[in-house]
């Protein structure tokens, strides 16, 4: 394809034209490419900036041997920052490809270009090499989807948590580039045009949220055999195969199947010139390395490279470099909540491993170095750079790849294997917040890996995090997957269900139960805002029943529902025609059968998510009404009215404070008062979204989870009848409101068994706990047994924080002292002094189960 | 006792008291008044009033509240409570704004009902091999027809019963569950009874006796000794001991539980005053007392649980 500068070039005559006439269209083209270019030299001038941590230098850091002790100390000390590299190279090929090229080639031209321009580089002792952006903690921006105003980019640097260095060079090429070309083309924008005025009062005040606002749907994990396991030349081959058997007589659909079929072998160019870039540069520096062992590594990654680049991995090595330049390619193609994850790691390398040992290539010790250096480039990766309601959502730099090792295999036999226990002793050695880590645990699990997945749980930052098989294969069977399919299926993100490889199963927005009665209790009026945003259901006060406040709370959610299902319907649209992802594609069945893009419904399975959020705080807050006002008849619905309004401050409120704080049913406590309050929310909230149409020939479906989107929903929502004060957190995932239960982790486990979690995608549960409660061999079997249990009850997913909430108070005072301290926080682990206050506090009042 | 017992704590997700995950029930009342008692609100068998009385913040609600007028506020603005008028009727509880008030004990509920409320960690026990524990206080001292009746329950249930008990009971009643008893969890504090006497205020020849009688009944015995620095940790005190298991029981399983003072915030809100004397033996002394047991031929001896 001749490059449009250069047919600008040729039509200006000669080199430079410099007269004094106004500049021609070309000119200005090439005048334009040249200031990219220039602005590409000044932002690649900076080098990384640092950050200290508690390992004062790579010595006392951690890793297996001094080689992963100087990469993680590497990734740990490098200070996350901003990489407009990619943004400035993407501007590049839109400016000489846009309307020339259909929109999937446009985005396949996009990724080889950026793989064929960005800065590569190969760190001393790196075994595995690649990076998203210019090196490790370099966060590429992605115009494309969310154009950054110069506010923002002074807001990431500026703020306390989870901040990226911005440099003058990185503000000015936004302001002189970027901001001019991508502010009227950012998905963004087209979507919030989109959007009626009901959906935009609604998002205002904090209703629900929109995931498709800074970052493009993802949500899978690599799982086909295609996709584990098939050499590059040989998909390229494949899709030409799809694109040679066209119809063009019969087929109405076969130019657009072409067109992204295109654009599939385009971004599969991308990554096969990437790995020969990383060849070539790997055999100059074996060729320039004095040191003999070093030039001897560096020409086996260059041997590596160049055989992922075209075919089938030979070794446990090679497998793990192709995933990576796989990862590489799927989060630099767009920006996918939950980044990209291998599955069932221990399953694609078992093979590779037993070859490797059998054959004297690779010893236990190698195999397990590697996966350290495999961790420690999921580590080099900040997810992209949030603002506004987006980093109140998720304010984590964790970009949630969620790696799951153990549960079954395909054929249903145990999937444990000797790399399971390699996976679980890396993941103890680096101590990372990411890869956030997790096991599946089924029936055929053995003990001695529940045990040691619990020891090493036990080291308290929350990973691993334990799955159930057996019920996720449930959740997939009810969503329609074939018994084969829903074995190769687990969850990926924070807890969200998917069959992997097959399946796009995407993440819109989380939504506010809790603010729902807040509305409901003034008649569809928004207390905080005094704006009518809801329906008129009626004054609370003239209902005579709990059924009737019940059936007004559930069609004020069944309004905003519909609200929210339309407008993400208009956005996956958008999304699919906007942002098509080529490589993602090519790497989930049946995309290349079926010439269609991963966004606008090519997999096999379609499935949109909806999260519901404060399932405790909305069964509490019910219960307490139907308990007191209607049961008990302790206090009138008008004196609670006026309790909310006031927030309980007030000598006339206290005992009423006392009695929905302390003597109400609350879920958590295995009390079917208010358990069947939370089943009849879960089941009203479950059947309005399951089964809609997905405008992805999908379905709709649910999931349970927070993220950190319950500190920003309980900002925005008034106080609860159940003593819940104004602007506290709900209450996060399935777990109860904080400090509601007080019976013990066994009572919560059944609380939430209460729930049917086969019926949505994913639930997620926080236990914390003082160390002192699961101390010793009995300790480590208790947690075992307590887990065991709640999968015994089709409990979908729990995880441990076991850290005295004295620490915490401690870091919080003095954060300077914890610098490392990880704890968990919802679906993923957060470093504790990249969380704001607010989500500390949330952390430090969790129920601690103590004992 | 022929009355309703009083239940001060059901406390699911126990795991030092007994095997397995674990569901205690304590009781409230008890012979002994163990100098170190961590849950003083166990001795009494009737309900009181445990009050915060540093989170006060003064603002008089409980003072109004009171239908015995036991309650006023004190020259330093707190609330202060006259015990002997109290009744423990727990008006107060919902009154005070800093939820600081709380009564210890409730008449405990039927046994069916209070059966099925342990049966709710059934799976638990079931996957953990875990079971009710039944403690206090002491459990034994409660209405026999009541506890013999929750035992048979559990039993006929398929739960595993422990009783964990101070030993200074009718032989009787001990007789009357021991057919539900999988495990009894047997407190032995001193065996020098001048000792003992001055320490819990009781002899301890029931005690000894009734130990006797369930070892020779076949019963499955976990001992648990207190220990208590400087009271009852000498190497004579714990020789006696091991010389008493030997020569009249045998090397039964053996728990050693250090002393700890985190029962000292209760005193205070029973208005009564912690002992501040006593501390746990250090982990040196700890540790010669394990292995005078292990060195006398017992296999099965742990600290703490």
């Amino acid at each position: 394809m001749e490059d449009r500068a250069e047919v600008a070039a040729k039509a200006a005559g000669q080199d430079g034209a410099a007269s004094a006439a106004p500049a021609s269209f070309f000119d200005l083209e090439r005048a334009q490419l040249a200031r990219i270019d220039a602005a590409l030299e000044a932002i690649r001038s900076h080098t990384a900036p640092c950050r200290t941590t508690s390992h004062a230098t790579w010595e006392d850091d951690r890793g297996m041997n001094d080689r992963v002790k100087r990469l993680r100390h590497q990734s740990e000390t490098t200070q996350p920052y901003l990489d407009m590299e990619r943004a400035l190279i993407e501007t590049k090929t839109y400016l000489a490809h846009e309307g020339e090229l259909s929109q999937p080639e446009l985005r396949g031209m996009v990724l080889r270009d950026y793989f064929a321009q960005k800065t590569i580089r190969i760190e001393p002792g790196e075994l595995i090499v690649g990076e998203k952006g210019r090196g490790p903690q370099a966060a590429p921006t992605f115009p494309e989807l969310c154009c950054h105003t110069l506010e923002d980019m002074h807001n990431m640097n500026d703020r306390e948590q989870v901040n990226f260095r911005v440099t003058e060079d990185d503000l000015v090429a936004q302001r002189d580039i970027i901001i001019p070309f991508w502010c009227r083309r950012a998905s963004r924008e087209r979507i919030m045009e989109a959007q009626t005025p009901a959906w935009h009062d609604a998002f205002e005040a904090g209703i629900f949220t929109e995931f498709y606002e800074q970052r493009a749907g993802g949500h899978t994990c690599l799982g086909s055999e295609r996709g584990a396991h098939a050499g590059f030349d040989e998909i390229r081959a494949q899709i030409q195969d799809a694109i040679d058997a066209l119809d063009y007589f019969e087929d109405d659909r076969a130019v657009d199947k072409h067109q992204e079929l295109s654009g599939m072998l385009l971004a599969l160019e991308g990554v096969q010139v990437l790995a020969t870039r990383y060849a070539e540069l790997a055999e100059r520096m074996a060729a320039d390395e004095p040191d003999r062992h070093r030039a001897e590594e560096l020409a086996q990654i260059a041997e590596n490279c160049r055989v992922v680049a075209h075919d089938r991995p030979q070794t446990y090595w090679q497998w793990i470099q192709r995933y990576w330049f796989i990862h590489l390619a799927i989060t630099s193609e767009t920006n996918p909540w939950d980044a990209y994850t291998p599955g069932r790691l221990d399953q694609h390398l078992i093979g590779y491993y037993t070859a490797d040992v059998v054959a004297g290539r690779l010893t236990r010790e190698q195999a397990l170095e590697l996966l350290e250096c495999l961790w420690v480039k999921f580590n080099n990766q900040p997810a992209p750079p949030k603002v506004g309601v987006t980093l109140k959502e998720s304010g984590t730099y964790s970009d949630f790849a969620n790696i799951n090792t153990g549960g079954i295999t395909p054929d249903g036999k145990d999937g444990v294997n000797d790399v399971s226990y390699l996976i679980l002793d890396c993941m103890d050695e680096m101590m990372f917040i990411q890869p956030n880590s997790n096991v599946q645990i089924s029936r055929k699990t053995p003990r001695a890996f529940l045990r040691r997945a619990c020891e090493v749980a036990r080291a308290g930052w929350g990973q691993p995090a334990f799955y159930n098989t057996e019920e996720i294969i449930d959740e997939l069977l009810n969503a329609g997957k074939s018994l084969a399919d829903a074995r190769r299926g687990g969850s990926s993100g924070c807890v969200e269900t998917g069959c992997w490889g097959y399946e796009a199963y995407p993440l819109t927005g989380y939504f506010n139960l809790p603010k729902i009665l807040d509305i409901t209790l003034h008649d569809g009026v928004d207390p905080r805002t005094g704006k009518m945003i809801g329906i008129k259901t009626g004054d609370p006060r003239s209902f005579a029943t709990f059924d009737e406040l019940m059936d007004a709370y559930l069609r004020q959610m069944d309004y905003f529902i519909d609200i929210k299902v339309r407008g993400s319907n208009i956005n996956t649209r958008l999304c699919a025609q906007l942002n098509p992802v080529p490589f993602m594609s090519l790497m989930t069945e049946d995309c290349i059968a079926r010439g269609e893009d991963y966004n606008a419904g090519g997999a096999r399975y379609n499935t949109t998510y909806l999260q519901g959020v404060g399932i405790g705080s909305i069964t509490d807050a019910l219960a307490s009404l139907k308990y007191n006002v209607f049961d008990e008849r302790r206090f009138g619905m008008d004196e609670l009215l006026r309790a909310l309004d006031a927030n309980f401050q007030g000598a006339e409120f206290v005992r009423m404070k006392n009695l929905v704080s302390r003597k109400t049913p609350k879920y958590g406590n295995d009390d079917d008062y208010a358990d069947g309050v939370m089943r009849a929310v879960f089941d009203h909230f479950h059947d309005a979204v399951t089964g809609r149409p997905n405008m992805r020939r999908g379905e709709w479906r649910i999931d349970m989870l927070p993220t950190t989107c319950h500190i920003y929903f309980g900002e925005v929502t008034g106080a609860s009848p159940s003593g819940r004060l104004a602007g506290e957190p709900v209450s996060d995932g399935i777990s109860p409101e904080r400090g509601a239960d007080t019976q013990g982790p066994t009572a919560v486990i059944k609380s939430c068994s209460k729930m049917d979690h086969a019926a949505t995608g994913g639930t997620l549960l926080n236990q914390k706990f003082a160390p002192a409660a699961i101390e010793g061999d009995k300790g480590l079997d208790n947690l075992a047994d307590l887990v065991r249990t709640y999968f015994d009850l089709d409990g979908h997913h729990i995880q441990f924080n076991i850290v005295d909430k004295a620490t915490l108070i401690d870091a919080q005072k003095h954060p300077e002292q914890y610098p490392d301290l990880i704890v968990r926080v919802a679906g993923f682990s957060e470093k504790w002094c990249n969380l704001g206050r607010e989500l500390q506090d949330e952390i430090i009042n969790r129920t601690e189960q103590a004992f | 006792m022929g009355t309703t017992p009083l239940i001060f704590n059901i406390q699911r997700f126990s795991t030092h008291d007994g095997p397995g995950i674990r569901t205690t029930v304590f009781f409230k009342g008890c012979p002994l008044r163990c100098a170190w008692c961590h849950n003083p609100e166990s001795q009494s068998f009737t309900s009181e009033l445990m009050v915060d009385a540093d989170c006060c913040s003064g603002c008089g609600l409980c003072v109004d509240v009171c239908p015995e007028g036991a309650i006023a506020l004190a020259p330093d603005g707190r609330a202060r409570l006259d015990r002997g008028r109290c009744t423990a009727c727990g008006s107060c509880v919902d009154y005070c704004a800093q939820a600081a008030r709380e009564v210890a004990g409730e008449a405990a509920p039927p046994v069916e009902e209070l059966v099925s409320l342990l049966l709710k960690d059934r799976s638990f026990f079931e996957q953990s091999g875990g079971g009710v524990t039944l403690s206090g206080g002491e459990c034994l001292v409660q209405d026999s027809a009541y506890l013999e009746d929750l035992c048979a329950r559990l039993h006929a249930s398929g739960v595993h019963v422990a009783v964990d008990t101070c030993g200074d009971v009718s032989w009787e009643r001990i007789e009357r569950v021991a057919p539900y008893v999988g495990l009894w969890l047997y407190d032995l504090k001193a065996l020098d009874d001048e000792l003992h006497r001055s320490l819990t205020g009781a002899s301890n020849a029931r005690i000894l006796d009734n130990l006797v009688r369930l070892v020779r009944m076949g019963a499955d015995i976990r001992v648990r000794m207190p220990l208590v620095h400087p009271v009852n940790d000498s190497e004579e005190s714990i020789g006696s001991t091991v010389h008493f298991l030997l020569d009249k029981v045998g090397r039964l399983p053996v728990s050693l539980l250090p002393y700890h003072a985190a029962g000292n915030g209760k005193y205070r809100r029973l208005g009564r005053a912690p002992r501040e004397d006593f501390s746990a033996p250090d982990d040196q002394a700890l540790e010669r007392i394990r292995q005078r047991f292990v060195d006398a031929g017992f296999s099965d001896v742990e600290i703490g649980g």
